[in-house]
């Protein structure tokens, strides 16, 4: 942390948030609030006279509310930067009337109310995504008693007990009476692997977490009743068996099987039930203190910054990697990375490793001063193109200018130009090519497919990112699903034109499948907004012209979706085997008028 | 050490296209489901389709070695793939045109695997005639593919860290060591996470901080 903290290459921004990204690899420009500390913080020596005179005593969120702060305080001893903080909505002194005492105790005058937020932007050529986690809170199902008894506790506020650095200096107390407990259960799997209670999926790191607290107890009190209640341990790395068993060598009971019942006694203690799975037996625990272990969660602002940037998310709500095997710690969007619990839950070795792993990912792009863009971009035939504007209004990233007035036409900015073609798609006059996905080059892709026995055949059209990606996912889940089902990719769903729909149409589809992301996760922002846009469009034409509009489908599936992908094909073979070959002669007559 | 930089040659798009056709086996995670080679036989009777067989392992050095003499030897200037999903081994069958001398534009690659032989494993007679369906319609398209070429633009050497937790700590360090200025945003008043929160840590058993 310290080394952070000093190196001359690494700039902290403390209290900051990100709220805005715009660019591409090269070149982000990263929109940055950082919220107002009121302390210097080159200045501040984390002397501590300021919170020695502060009146407003608050819990210390550091140590989850087991000891207390001043409103200026220190979040803890080792913290970077390590300068005060004032939390502005506990302090009294906006009024200085009403207070100001630590700007009195302060003698380098380090304290300044009127310091206010500053907005910045960065530019920086790569990302490392880092955000880390939630523990898991055990309050919202009051899961053991948690909100009612005062000796359960979570496991990492065990480790705030058990810490030198901690409100008890390391001495481990009860809450209730302040006294150190004769015996301690741990209780596995709070908030994971139960889709009913918490999340579904292992956290990983629980089993090693009390593993590792039981042998430090062990340690400090050989005498001290250790159990720990589970479902089935996962020692499965480097050394963790050996601690397991070293643990259970100390004497700590391991009873399998998790408590259905946990009540409060007179002293303070806890009565604990348990179906030991491995006897069969319903067993009673008398003990002074329970731990749960819990689990590990998205972090809260994972969704904004997926949003933000355009990222993809796994159902568990973390990021997805570029591919799961050979590309870990690579987000789909070039020059972002992730590193530790942001991707999946993970112990410190693990997050260290992945770190590391991104930050030469992002050595490997930083490294020459330039860097390739995208071949696949978007050009205007200027002979073509009336001026009309529409290309512009629904290019995700301002790449297009045009001016409708003056007549003057379209201009693309490669260098902006992030090939998803929904202006291509938007231009009424073919005034705009779409390399590598050309009119012409869909339309081979579609005649080819409906070429023979096209009222077997479902065309659809899957962008890259997501859909693709998803029927991909199902590839590799080896779900099966109706064979006829035939993909065009495009980059992005806002690159499917109207007149590609006519056009399968025409040829004797039975149904048409247009696939994308979900709204909010467009790989090129909100691009998919225009898909919806044209899809109903169509349809509606559909309507007035006396065809089925059901005959064209709009599905969203992420890149995690394989079972929807599967679910949304079997629906789709459903539906084509609605339409009668008469049908369709009928729309082809009808639309080769 | 200079990066291995994808300089594109600018390549052929000759005005008669002649193109070449691999349907690969990978092993048996298509070839179990999918005729390979009796839809490569059936391609090679296509327009413009100077050669079109099966392959063991595309990806392989020797299937690799093997396209490479092709466009060498048959004057080859598309290529179309049939095997697993571009998302997979798109850029390696890129670099090998590029070190063939053709445009890494000019290839195009059918989903023969993710997208058909492991969705359909048990109907192996309409998996083969999607597969064949899937590579026709990669021939259609080849065609009418354009060499592109991809431009450079510069590269801001500076990363930025969102999170100031263990992994955005090292990962921090570990750039910042080799030379690049990093920006780090935290939203606590230190960085540090949870890990800072944590008392001794396996399997030092040392102190988290």
């Amino acid at each position: 942390m310290t080394d952070a903290g000093r190196h001359p290459r690494i700039k902290i921004h403390t209290l900051s948030q990100v709220v805005d990204i715009k660019g591409n690899v090269g070149n982000f420009d990263v929109k940055i609030v950082k919220k107002a500390r009121y302390v210097d913080e080159k200045e501040c020596t984390a002397c501590g006279d300021c919170a020695k005179v502060c009146p407003v005593v608050r819990p210390d969120e550091f140590n989850l509310g087991l000891s207390s702060r001043r409103a200026i305080y220190s979040p803890f001893p080792q913290a970077v930067p390590s300068a005060y903080v004032i939390n502005s909505h506990e302090c009294l002194g906006h009024n200085p009337v009403v207070c100001s005492k630590c700007l009195d105790a302060c003698e380098k005058k380090c304290i300044d109310f009127h310091m206010s937020d500053e907005t910045f932007t960065e530019r920086v050529g790569t990302i490392v995504v880092a955000t880390g986690l939630k523990p898991h809170d055990p309050r919202a199902l009051d899961e053991y008693g948690f909100t009612r008894f005062e000796n359960v506790l979570t496991s990492l506020e065990f480790e705030r007990l058990v810490n030198a650095g901690g409100p008890t200096q390391g001495h481990l107390i009860r809450p209730t009476d302040r006294k150190p407990p004769k015996s301690v259960g741990f209780i596995q799997c709070v908030g994971s692997r139960s889709a009913r209670r918490g999340k579904s999926y292992c956290s990983n790191i629980c089993c090693m977490n009390t593993i590792k607290s039981t042998l430090v107890l062990k340690e400090h009190h050989p005498d001290m009743a250790v159990k720990v209640f589970y479902i089935d341990i996962r020692a499965f790395g480097k050394g963790f068996e050996d601690l397991y068993t070293r643990s259970r060598r100390q004497g700590v009971h391991y009873v399998r099987g998790l408590p259905g019942h946990v009540e409060e006694l007179p002293n303070g203690g806890l009565r604990v039930a348990v179906e030991n799975i491995a006897s069969g037996a319903l067993e009673f625990f008398e003990l002074d203190m329970l731990v749960l272990a819990i689990g590990i969660e998205p972090a809260s602002g994972t969704q904004r910054l997926q949003e933000m940037l355009g990222l993809q998310l796994t159902p568990d709500g973390f990021f997805l990697e570029a591919h799961p095997k050979l590309q870990p710690v690579d987000a789909a969007t070039r020059g972002i990375f992730y590193a530790g619990c942001a991707e999946g839950p993970k112990d410190i070795k693990e997050s260290v490793t992945q770190a590391s792993a991104a930050a030469v990912r992002a050595i490997r792009l930083m490294q020459a001063d330039q860097i390739t863009a995208e071949a696949i971009t978007s050009e205007v035939i200027t002979e073509q193109c009336k001026a009309c504007g529409k290309c512009a209004e629904v290019c995700p990233y301002n790449a297009i200018t045009v001016d409708p007035k003056k007549k003057i036409p379209a201009q693309i900015a490669t260098a902006a130009c992030t090939g998803c073609g929904t202006c291509a798609a938007e231009c009424p006059f073919g005034a705009i090519t779409m390399n590598h996905f050309t009119d012409q080059q869909i339309y081979e892709q579609i005649d080819t497919l409906l070429a023979e026995r096209p009222e077997e055949k479902i065309l659809t059209f899957a962008c890259n990112w997501c859909s693709y990606a998803g029927a991909d996912y199902a590839g590799v889940s080896r779900l099966q699903y109706p064979p006829n089902a035939r993909l065009i990719r495009t980059m992005c769903s806002g690159r499917v034109d109207e007149a590609f729909i006519w056009h399968g149409f025409k040829k004797g589809a039975p149904v048409i499948l247009v696939s994308g992301c979900h709204i909010g996760d467009c790989h090129y922002i909100n691009a998919n907004h225009w898909t919806v846009k044209r899809v109903e469009n169509v349809r509606k034409k559909m309507e007035k012209r006396g065809l089925r509009p059901e005959r064209l489908q709009l599905e969203w599936v992420s890149a995690a979706e394989g079972v929807r992908f599967a679910q949304v094909m079997t629906r789709m073979e459903q539906l084509r085997q609605g339409v009668s070959s008469q049908e369709i002669a009928e729309t082809v007559t009808l639309l080769e008028k | 050490m200079k990066p291995s930089t994808t300089s594109i040659t600018p390549g052929t798009a000759a005005d008669e296209p002649r193109i070449g056709v691999y349907v690969c086996h990978c092993g048996k995670n298509i070839a179990q489901t999918v005729d390979c080679d009796g839809i490569a036989a059936q391609l090679a009777s296509l327009p413009d389709v100077a050669v079109a067989k099966g392959i063991g392992y595309a990806c392989s050095e020797p299937g690799q070695r093997e396209i490479r003499e092709d466009i060498e030897t048959l004057g080859l200037n598309r290529v179309v793939i049939g095997s697993c999903s571009p998302r997979l081994h798109e850029p390696t069958f890129r670099q090998m045109l590029i070190a063939a001398g053709l445009n890494p534009y000019l290839l195009e690659m059918a989903n023969l695997r993710e997208q058909c032989s492991w969705v359909h494993m048990k109907e192996p007679q309409a998996a083969t005639a999607k597969a064949l369906d899937l590579m026709k319609m990669g021939v259609a398209r080849v065609r009418r593919l354009q060499a592109l070429s991809e431009p450079k633009l510069p590269m801001t050497q500076r990363a930025l860290v969102i999170g100031g937790g263990v992994a955005g700590i090292q990962a921090a360090l570990d750039m910042a060591d080799n030379g690049y200025e990093v920006v780090m945003v935290e939203q606590q008043p230190s960085i540090g996470g949870v890990m800072a929160q944590l008392d001794k840590t396996f399997p030092t058993m040392d102190c988290s901080i």
